[in-house]
């Protein structure tokens, strides 16, 4: 038993340390940071494209930023420093995405309440409707209901199937 | 010719005008010759195509004679522009495009109009709802966006040319199928507000526009995907959706309209969601219309957008007008939308529903909220900001991932309930399918830990394959007991179960599309780019491809000058294809391009399809070599496959039902109150 615990704890970090070289591996590495800063950032000639993916043919902006951030990452700037250093230069719309600060986390917390919201109202819609009276029936005929109607369900969906 | 096009546009307003006003005193003091009244309106409403189609004509006709004396042919036309551009040169422009619009309205109007016999009251209350929209883009025309402006002192030797993003086969085709699906919106609308107005009894009008609502979500949906082949092919940087808000514009309405497609099927088994079917049948109309609103105000900045103009605040009012309208005819008549049955179990076909209406709205906010925010933004805070794919990756993915569970789930369940034993029975196999695949994805490298675009990528192609499982399961299983029931063999049992229920398989069909779509999606994050200047001999490698200059040169011919290169494409060191990526230089409107070339690698990969994708980038001044970015994107090629699945789809869910084949049953039931499927 306490051989069992033992192989379990040595399992266990074994897996953990696994994890932590996957998570790690990579990271620090400017190519992966330019990729990923550089999807992070807009080309700011007006072309609405993320910086990496301008293209566009002569384009003066995108060339010098690509060669901006791969200086900043050469100098070993922080993703932070890097980023304020753009907002500073080019204004904040050459921030992909709304910051999480102020007002703009509004951006963010907006569809997720949506969810949520919608979610509850259509919890709210079932459990009404669960709970409203079955229409009456004509008269004369009685409401089938537990065991029997069970049996015909099983009955109606054996035979069409479908 | 441009008199002749502005008297048409001037004589389809009084003819509206008059289909308008004739139709509704027609409906509202019926009496002694309002039949005939009404009936003069539906004439008017006929001629109103005649009239538009005339301008249309008119306006094509002077591109194709170069009559630069139209100020909007001298900026959107030139002489030696190729046929089939002169021709698109109708959408290519504001006003134009406006005039487009116009004619596909008028021309749903006419197919409606002439097939009035169906129910002739709700047709005459649709047709008035039509000639309303139609008023508005008249007035349009004849007072804020005259496409038969001429212009001041002499003609012009030659016109500015038709934008070069836009002359490219499939533009010719684009705008059309999406001006389809945008204006065909207004029918399902105008049935539904008629229904409201007139408080038609039963679900009738449902069954009614059931083939409009179908035909007009299938020319959108190929709209889109044409506009994202487009964006692929013609700009050249290696993808198909940007986010932009003109392709939000264009994705909002399909949202919407989804739902509606599948919620009005509430109504139309079980009475329920009819308030909710109402509201979603105008939001959808009106996205449609703030699509164009956005398009064209210049309120919110794109790359689409056309040039900022003072039609934008007649599409604000518009949009308020018909929003007032819509809401105070559903207030007068709200009590007439009451739903009349109960829901029995939340495992059922019902809450599916429900919660698939949720997402498919909740995708649309999201998308909406992401458009405007810049706006809102710089209103709250004064400043503007960008909200790109960064922010929709992290928000409509996971939601489109419900969607994509929902999609595999809800035709699986039974209407009203369904037993959990019949759900373990119906998705064991798909799941296990589904897990194999995740596991190889894993074994073959995919870290859903290390980064949240694997993560999604992974769950994406599992739930694609729970999807497409799932509706093969269906199809399976439907056949085997037909086949079982007639002695056809399986094949031909299938065929015969969707002749039977055409809607419901030709909707799985669709839905197999879609999942086909998600897996071409979901090869995003592991997309590989290079880019090197490449003189004579020069190489790249990319993914298992080597990538040879043979040589690099230009040409000359009247619309455009171009540079390309020649390309070799080798794999496993054995020559596959010569590609020729290409820079063009369009002497009308001074503008260039890139034109990018593809390779999908169909022959070598089948399923792991991937698209080699050339881009020439421009010419080194210093050293005169060619600049080539090379992308590998894989899985691409599924998107369009997909699209054609959802195509075919779409065509299979309006071939009417087949007669139910007779068959034996092997005991008798008093009553069959449940029962699969639609």
């Amino acid at each position: 038993m306490r051989r069992g615990n033992r192989f379990m704890c040595r399992a266990g970090q074994a897996l953990v340390l696994a994890t932590a070289v996957l998570v790690f591996l990579g990271a620090g590495d400017n190519t992966a940071r330019f990729n990923d800063l550089g999807h992070h950032m807009m080309c700011v000639c007006g072309c609405n494209q993320i910086l990496l993916e301008c293209n566009h043919v002569g384009c003066s902006y995108s060339d010098r930023m690509r060669g901006e951030l791969m200086a900043a990452l050469d100098r070993g700037d922080t993703d932070d420093l890097l980023m304020q250093s753009f907002v500073q230069k080019y204004g904040t719309v050459v921030i992909a995405a709304p910051t999480t600060k102020g007002f703009n986390r509004v951006a963010w917390v907006m569809p997720y309440f949506a969810l949520v919201f919608g979610i509850s109202v259509v919890v709210y819609l079932v459990r009404l409707w669960k709970n409203r009276p079955a229409p009456a029936l004509a008269d004369g005929i009685r409401p089938v209901t537990g065991a029997e109607l069970e049996r015909f369900r099983e009955q109606a969906q054996k035979e069409t199937d479908l | 010719m441009a008199q002749i096009g502005s008297f048409a546009l001037l004589f389809a307003l009084a003819l509206s005008l008059y289909s308008f006003g004739a139709g509704a005193l027609a409906l509202a003091s019926p009496g002694p010759g309002s039949e005939r009244l009404g009936e003069t309106a539906r004439r008017a409403g006929i001629a109103v195509f005649a009239a538009v189609f005339l301008a249309a004509s008119v306006l094509v006709a002077a591109a194709f004679h170069d009559d630069f004396w139209i100020a909007y042919i001298f900026h959107h036309s030139n002489r030696d522009l190729p046929g089939p551009y002169k021709f698109a040169t109708l959408w290519s422009g504001q006003e134009g495009s406006l005039v487009f619009w116009s004619l596909l309205l008028a021309t749903y109007g006419l197919v409606l109009r002439l097939r009035h016999k169906t129910d002739q009251r709700l047709f005459a209350y649709a047709s008035v709802v039509i000639a309303a929209v139609q008023i508005f883009f008249l007035l349009l025309l004849n007072f804020a966006a005259h496409p038969f402006a001429v212009m001041a002192g002499s003609p012009a030797q030659d016109g500015n040319g038709l934008n070069p993003l836009l002359q490219y086969p499939e533009m010719v085709i684009h705008p059309p199928m999406l001006y389809l699906g945008y204006v065909g919106f207004t029918v399902p609308f105008a049935f539904g507000m008629a229904a409201l107005i007139m408080r038609y009894p039963g679900e009738k009008w449902i069954h009614i526009t059931r083939h409009w609502t179908m035909i007009t979500w299938g020319f959108l949906t190929v709209g889109i995907f044409l506009g994202a082949h487009w964006a692929y092919s013609v700009l050249g940087w290696g993808g198909y959706w940007g986010w932009d808000p003109v392709e939000n514009a264009s994705l909002m309405p399909w949202l919407t309209g989804t739902a509606f497609l599948h919620s009005v099927m509430m109504q139309e088994k079980r009475g329920m969601l009819k308030i909710w079917n109402m509201w979603l049948v105008f939001i959808t109309f009106w996205l449609a219309i703030l699509g164009t609103f956005l398009t064209r105000s210049g309120i919110i900045s794109s790359v689409h957008a056309f040039a900022q103009s003072s039609i934008g605040e007649w599409f604000a009012w518009f949009l308020a007008l018909s929003f007032a309208t819509f809401t105070f005819f559903f207030v007068k008549n709200k009590s007439h939308l009451k739903s009349e049955h109960k829901l029995e179990s939340l495992v059922s076909r019902e809450s599916s529903f429900l919660f698939n209406n949720l997402l498919f709205v909740l995708a649309c906010f999201t998308v909406l909220w992401g458009t405007w925010f810049p706006k809102i933004s710089e209103w709250v805070q004064n400043t503007k900001v960008t909200v790109g794919a960064p922010f929709y990756n992290s928000v409509a993915i996971p939601v489109a991932l419900l969607l994509l569970l929902l999609t595999a789930v809800g035709p699986l369940l039974a209407w009203r309930k369904t037993s959990l034993e019949s759900l373990k029975r119906n998705f064991l196999w798909p799941s296990i399918g589904a897990l194999i695949v995740g596991m190889l994805m894993m074994i073959f490298g995919v870290r859903p830990w290390k980064d949240v675009a694997y993560f999604y990528s992974l769950m994406a192609a599992m739930l694609a394959v729970l999807v497409a499982l799932t509706v093969i399961s269906e199809f399976v299983r439907g056949g085997r007991v037909i086949a079982r029931h007639t002695g056809q063999n399986l094949f031909a049992s299938m065929v015969h179960l969707w002749h039977r229920n055409t809607r419901r398989y030709g909707g799985y069909i669709v839905h197999f599309g879609v999942a086909m779509v998600v897996i071409g999606i979901l090869g995003t994050p592991f997309n590989k780019d290079a880019e090197k200047e490449m003189g004579f001999g020069d190489k790249i490698d990319i993914g298992p491809y080597t990538l040879v200059c043979q040589s690099y040169t230009q040409d000359d011919n009247p619309n455009y000058s171009n540079e390309w290169a020649i390309i070799n494409v080798f794999r496993g060191g054995r020559q596959i294809t010569t590609l020729y990526p290409e820079r063009r230089f369009y002497k009308a409107s001074q503008q260039t391009q890139t034109v990018p070339r593809i390779y999908p690698s169909i022959k070598e990969d089948l399923f792991l399809v991937s698209d080699l994708y050339l881009v020439y980038e421009g010419i080194n001044q210093d050293t005169g070599r060619p600049i080539i970015k090379a992308h590998l994107n894989p899985l691409v090629p599924w998107i369009w496959t997909g699209l054609l699945v959802i195509v075919f789809g779409t065509i299979v869910c309006l071939v009417p039902n087949a007669a139910a084949i007779r068959v034996t049953a092997p005991a008798r039931v008093q009553a069959a109150p449940v029962g699969a499927g639609d």
